[in-house]
């Protein structure tokens, strides 16, 4: 099979904060990352999905096709936004960029038309910090 | 060496913060009108990167135009601990009714480092707000 890899990018404001601890305790786990007044980043999102490329096109989905599709159902729902305030598919659950992976992977699956495999959701929350999720079945659902 | 040979150094460090973009002066209309999906309510956020940029003559016995060690000790202790993963309009008391724009965060930065270098360099700011967006001062 070929992967094939579309990057987006949006501005998001976030904090790292567990509603059940204590402010303390927030701040001894999470350090910074909890501040409540938040703080924020420039998130990198690649999308990649995998197939055999169509006879007729050579493509295994059309990368504009894709990125629309990235841009109208993530994008729009996360850019210039506040992930823990703004944004449904997070809501109940910790701001963290393993979660907002999932998150996407869970929004995006159903988007794409058959023979389109999904195969990677990768989010880099700073040029140093990156995480990526292949679609295993969380032990909670 | 030439005893004017005026030389640039480079220190790059970087920040995390939420803000928005808001003019406290105007309405929310107005604002919502001139600074868009930069002025929603809950914040958004960027990774920083700043450039600090020091020009002068290398010192005769170091060779340095200034130790790269020292202003980056001093970058963090006067700018990346005062806005690292902070909220620039909440937390960052020279935004409390100045807009947060990289432009104004150029120059506040520019203001706070300024009186900590000698006289006899130049200093000038570079700061990235996005890989694509990014502003200098002075100009």
């Amino acid at each position: 099979m070929v992967y094939l890899t579309r990057a987006e990018h949006f501005n998001a404001a976030h904090k790292v904060s567990n509603p059940n601890w204590t402010k303390e305790e927030n701040e001894a786990v999470f350090g910074k990352c909890a501040n409540e007044n938040w703080h924020g980043h420039n998130y990198d999102l690649y999308v990649t999905v995998k197939g055999w490329p169509n006879p007729d096109t050579g493509f295994i989905y059309d990368a504009k096709k894709l990125s629309k599709l990235i841009r109208e159902h993530i994008i729009e729902a996360l850019d210039h936004k506040n992930l823990n305030l703004d944004v449904p598919f997070m809501q109940g659950k910790m701001c963290s960029t393993e979660n907002l992976a999932i998150g996407i992977w869970q929004q995006l699956l159903p988007l794409l038309p058959e023979g389109v495999i999904l195969h990677a959701i990768k989010l880099q929350e700073t040029p140093t910090i990156y995480v990526e999720y292949y679609g295993e079945k969380p032990p909670w659902e | 060496m030439n005893q004017h040979s005026r030389v640039a150094v480079f220190r790059r460090e970087h920040f995390n913060a939420a803000h928005r973009l808001h003019n406290t002066a105007l309405s929310d209309e107005e604002n919502k009108r001139l600074f868009g999906k930069c002025n929603l309510p809950h914040y958004h956020g960027h990774n920083y990167e700043l450039v600090i940029k020091l020009t002068g003559e290398p010192d005769p016995v170091t060779g340095y135009v200034y130790d790269l060690k020292l202003l980056s000790d001093l970058v963090q202790e006067k700018i990346v601990e005062r806005f690292d993963h902070k909220n620039l309009n909440l937390d960052v008391a020279e935004f409390a009714s100045l807009n947060p724009t990289a432009e104004n965060i150029a120059v506040v930065i520019y203001r706070i480092l300024r009186p900590e270098i000698d006289e006899s360099l130049d200093l000038h700011i570079r700061l990235y707000e996005t890989p694509r967006n990014f502003v200098e001062y002075p100009a």
